[in-house]
């Protein structure tokens, strides 16, 4: 494998909006190259992990490299890298991005452009990535690929009309996209011999090699034995393997040079020593400066996890530690709830990154949680002049001490078609949004821009913008700042006292409807007991709220047939596991389910 | 050891019932007691050692048989088993169904316990319920126990009932007193999964049903969306409380939860049950508890129909061998149904080990909760503790 023609090296990925089919035309392409045969292809060969084909999105940046023969005889190396399709990992994105040397742009031919194709052409311009467009889903009888092409020229001002016009699905014109890879993304540039400045895009944690680390050379070279760093994070260790990305394999080889892409390893034990983004160089021959656009991954949302059963603390511990390996972007560290006992406050990407974690947690390393209500960071400005980040709502400090309180506001583009226009920008007005403007793409659809609360769109806007647009409506949104505003902390008291548990932080506009629906609902979900029981919300010791569960009067199994004993104790065994699912606040069983009950305040 | 008998068949299924009980034509009712004796042979081969001390043929409808069944059965069941002279022996019966002929026959038979299920004095009551009999053919029946010689008469009664008022509770009460059944089960009842009731009074419908009720607008729905609502629970407990006090003025005294005897009348039968006696079951879907060991008969018609007795044990279904642990449970959650309660001496002279250490966390939290009354060596439950006693016996299952 010596010296490889920088020439014949394509690196590039594939963007698209979610379900337009970004993942299927991954598959074809490696399909049609002929490295695996189709008895080999599982549907979907990028998303590796369970949920990711469950839930039919990418989650963490997965790599290809491949060979494809191509029309003019010459053999060429194409690097796929796939890159994640949500919001939440905006920077895995953008790092996978900065890999690249161009992007295919997946258009559906029956959809057209949505708000993330937007956003990921953006994104991807920003990189200088060259990024052609293929309308796919040509098979399906509503497309209409020439408006769809007009819409491309229009919208984003790229020339459409020779696009591949294909369906992955079937396979159909799928060569034509290889052979525009080989003529429309121009091959890497770089210099082997001068100082290496590798750029980290993904890490994956493997139990024998530790920290594989994915990058692409952009100068200089690596290989077996050269010394690195990190140069944000200033780790330090020597190189023991080089390679390249099979399909689903590592594949050793003994360098890596520039405008390559590849991994290596280095005996390093943790992940967050690798950071994404980071720039490696050689300890020797340190380049000068690491490579733009490097930023520390915050966590945008927080929530409690508390193992259901409490004996189970040290399993959730070392679950956590465990995909942390793999997800740096995942943050914990203990606290203890009155309610809940020990736990953990954790920091995520988005909700979606939130769900994820807490359906591995409970599905790799069974695990039956209890979830507090999400929280975003919030600024609280103290009198004397301190500030906290304020990640658990229980911690916010005593009223008085407040100067004010500022919470976080993100730029939304949502892309909706004109006759749900009205309805979602009310929908925008409910959720405290703050009108930017609004470009009609063409006639019938319009980009809509509004400054959001990231706390009044955590929970359900999501679900909510779906269903007031019959699902015609799409979203994607950026971390703007922080802005000043009436915050509050809604405490509920159940049986008269508070449940730390319970306690979240509320704009003052909406917290009477909203301890008033948080009652309701927990009226719902905790069982009669023996005793009637008040539930409240308060504000500041104020109860603005209350809800009583009334007190249980029968609860007899009268008649015992026949001396059918059996039966009357399946009932008593029942009664009592369903016990096991409570959680004790004073004399009060709380079901774990109605401490996520929060979240689902607007289903009605 | 006690000997339970079941007679599946029944006039009608009423509305409430989720026993294993069916209407079946009377030419069905031969080959099930030819089966029945089958099987009365067939196991009575493994208690020749045994002494019965109580017999109870319930349903179903028992009285349903005519009474040369009856007669036949009672032969086997005298020819095959050691029943002591002075044992229980019980039948029910269906006011509606009772014969001067049947009850001679019964008499006959050696049976000196009728269990009448009666249910309500009230005829509207009882229409809802879909039983087939009156009050007034009640009347009948009860006196015409009395007069071939029946002097242990049990009456089953029911609070609860759709439409049932607190004052229509008292009547039925007044009246059954009045008529001096040496015994008195009065059940609250209770909606059972499966039935056309919970169709009616389920959580699903309720709701609906009770508001087409009140606006009288119920042609064309199903029949049951005819039927009155269920008693408030307030009014439900009110019954249920009532019951006690008045039955005691009468000089009944509530022995078990839901049982209420003149002094020397209590069920001995029903007391097994609660108490870890032996009993076999015999006929379909019959439970036994023997040895330590609990199994029931096949509850499938057509099976049980097809079994061959002479192989041992042919139809024995869920077999389950109590561990000590289970023995306890059931010892505390069945004992604490009867108004004396279970004893930690007797406890300890059962499984050699202390009820306070073994049960210490759960009898300390329903004492302060007031749900049950401790004097040693007694633990009962309080009244707070009979009408939730599903929450507290369930306390008393080990992990």
């Amino acid at each position: 494998m010596a010296a490889i023609d920088q020439s014949k090296i394509r690196n590039f990925c594939i963007i698209a909006h979610i379900d337009h089919g970004k993942s299927t035309l991954a598959d074809r392409i490696i399909e049609k190259t002929g490295l695996l045969t189709s008895r080999e292809m599982q549907s979907q060969v990028l998303d590796n992990m369970e949920l990711e084909r469950e839930r039919g999105i990418t989650i963490k940046a997965q790599t290809v490299r491949i060979i494809y023969q191509a029309k003019d005889g010459q053999e060429y190396i194409f690097n796929l890298i796939d890159t994640p399709g949500h919001v939440d990992f905006n920077y895995e994105v953008s790092r996978s991005l900065a890999a690249c040397d161009g992007a295919v742009l997946v258009v559906d031919a029956a959809q057209g452009i949505e708000a993330q194709t937007l956003a990921n052409v953006y994104l991807a311009l920003d990189h200088d990535l060259d990024v052609f467009p293929v309308i796919n889903k040509i098979d399906l009888p509503s497309a209409d690929p020439d408006r769809v092409a007009n819409e491309i020229e229009d919208v984003i001002g790229i020339e459409a009309h020779d696009a591949p016009r294909i369906s992955a699905k079937t396979g159909q014109n799928v060569e034509e996209v290889l052979e525009a890879i080989v003529h429309r993304i121009p091959a890497p540039g770089g210099n082997p011999e001068a100082p290496l400045q590798a750029l980290i895009f993904d890490s994956v944690y493997d139990s024998y090699k530790g920290v594989i680390v994915f990058c692409r050379i952009m100068e200089g070279t690596v290989k077996k034995g050269t010394l690195i760093r990190m140069m944000a994070t200033g780790a330090e260790e020597e190189v023991v393997e080089v390679g390249y990305f099979g399909a689903g394999r590592f594949i050793p080889c003994e360098s890596l040079s520039a405008g390559m892409v590849g991994y290596l390893t280095a005996s390093i034990k943790n992940v967050k020593d690798t950071r994404v983004g980071d720039t490696i160089t050689d300890v020797a021959h340190p380049c000068e400066r690491p490579l733009p656009g490097y930023k520390k991954v915050t966590s945008m949302v927080y929530c409690g996890l508390y193992p259901a059963d409490g004996a189970r603390y040290n399993d959730l511990r070392e679950a956590l530690e465990k995909l942390q390996l793999n997800d740096a972007s995942l943050f914990y560290e203990p606290e203890t709830s009155v309610a809940l006992g020990f736990g953990f406050r954790c920091g995520f990407l988005g909700l979606l990154h939130l769900e994820i974690i807490e359906e591995r947690l409970e599905r790799e390393y069974n695990l039956d949680l209890v979830t507090t209500a999400p929280s975003v960071v919030y600024r609280v400005y103290k009198k004397n002049g301190e500030v906290i980040e304020l990640t658990n709502p229980t911690n916010l400090p005593d009223p008085t001490e407040i100067d004010y309180m500022e919470e976080p506001v993100v730029s939304a583009e949502i892309m909706v078609t004109t006759e749900f226009v009205g309805a979602i920008m009310t929908l925008c007005q409910e959720r405290r949004g703050v009108y930017k403007g609004m470009e009609y793409m063409e006639e019938t659809r319009a980009l809509l821009k509004y400054d959001l609360p990231l706390n009044e769109i955590i929970y359900d806007f999501f679900d909510a913008l779906k269903s007031r647009s019959r699902g015609y409506a799409s979203f994607d949104y950026d971390l703007k700042g922080y802005e000043r505003a009436e915050l509050v902390k809604l405490d509920i008291l159940v049986n008269r006292e508070e449940v730390d548990a319970l306690s979240f932080i509320v704009h003052a506009a909406s917290a009477y409807e909203r301890g008033r629906k948080m009652c309701e609902k927990l009226k719902g979900e905790i069982p009669r007991h023996l005793f009637e029981i008040p539930i409240q919300a308060a504000i500041g010791g104020k109860i603005i709220a209350r809800e009583t569960v009334k007190a249980v009067r029968k609860d007899v199994l009268a008649k015992c047939y026949g001396g059918d004993i059996t039966r009357k104790k399946k009932l008593l065994e029942k009664q009592k596991e369903g016990k096991k699912r409570m959680r004790q606040i004073g004399n009060v069983e709380i079901p774990q389910k109605a401490f996520m009950s929060v979240l689902k305040l607007d289903d009605e | 050891m006690e000997l339970y008998i079941h007679i599946p068949f029944c006039a009608h299924k009423c509305g409430y019932c989720d026993f294993l009980s069916f209407a079946a034509p009377e030419r069905s009712y031969r080959g099930y007691v030819d089966k029945l004796i089958e099987e009365i042979y067939g196991q009575s081969k493994y208690f020749r050692g045994n002494h019965v001390t109580t017999v109870f043929v319930g349903g179903g409808t028992p009285s349903m048989l005519p009474s040369e069944m009856v007669e036949e059965l009672f032969a086997v069941l005298y020819e095959c088993f050691a029943i002591d002279f002075d044992a229980e022996i019980t039948i029910e019966a269906n006011p509606g169904t009772l014969t001067m002929d049947k009850l001679e026959t019964y008499r006959q038979s050696g049976i000196n316990r009728l269990s009448l299920g009666l249910q309500s004095t009230d005829d509207q009551e009882l229409k809802t319920l879909g039983r087939i009999h009156t009050f007034e053919g009640f009347l009948k029946s009860y006196q015409r126990a009395r007069q071939v010689g029946f002097a242990n008469i049990n009456v089953d009664l029911m609070s609860a009932l759709p439409g049932q008022t607190v004052h229509s509770w008292k009547n039925t009460l007044r009246k059954v007193t009045m008529l001096k059944p040496e015994h008195i089960s009065a059940y609250s009842l209770m909606i059972e999964e499966g039935t056309p009731f919970y169709e009616r009074y389920g959580p699903a419908n309720v709701r609906r049903y009770d508001r087409l009720w009140a606006k009288n607008k119920t042609e064309g729905g199903p029949q049951w969306a005819a039927w009155p609502p269920l008693p408030t629970e307030d009014e439900d407990r009110e019954m249920y409380h009532l019951t006690k006090e008045f039955l005691a003025a009468q000089g009944y005294n509530r022995y078990e939860i839901s049982n209420y005897a003149k002094a020397g009348s209590e069920c001995l039968h029903n007391i097994g049950y609660w108490t870890g006696v032996d009993y076999l079951g015999l006929g379909l879907g019959a439970s036994s508890y023997i040895d330590g060991c609990r199994y029931c008969n096949t509850p499938d018609l057509r099976e049980y129909l097809s079994l061959d007795w002479k192989r041992p044990r042919a139809a024995v279904r869920n077999v389950q061998e109590l561990t000590l642990e289970e023995k306890m449970e059931e010892f505390m959650f069945l004992g604490l149904r009867m108004a004396r309660g279970v004893s930690g001496s007797e406890f300890l002279g059962r499984f050699g080990r202390n009820m306070w250490n073994i049960y210490e966390a759960p009898l300390k939290k329903l004492k302060a909760q007031g749900l049950i009354e401790v004097e040693a060596p007694w633990v009962r439950l309080s009244q707070l503790g009979i009408d939730v006693s599903n929450q507290v016996l369930s306390e008393f299952l080990l992990d």
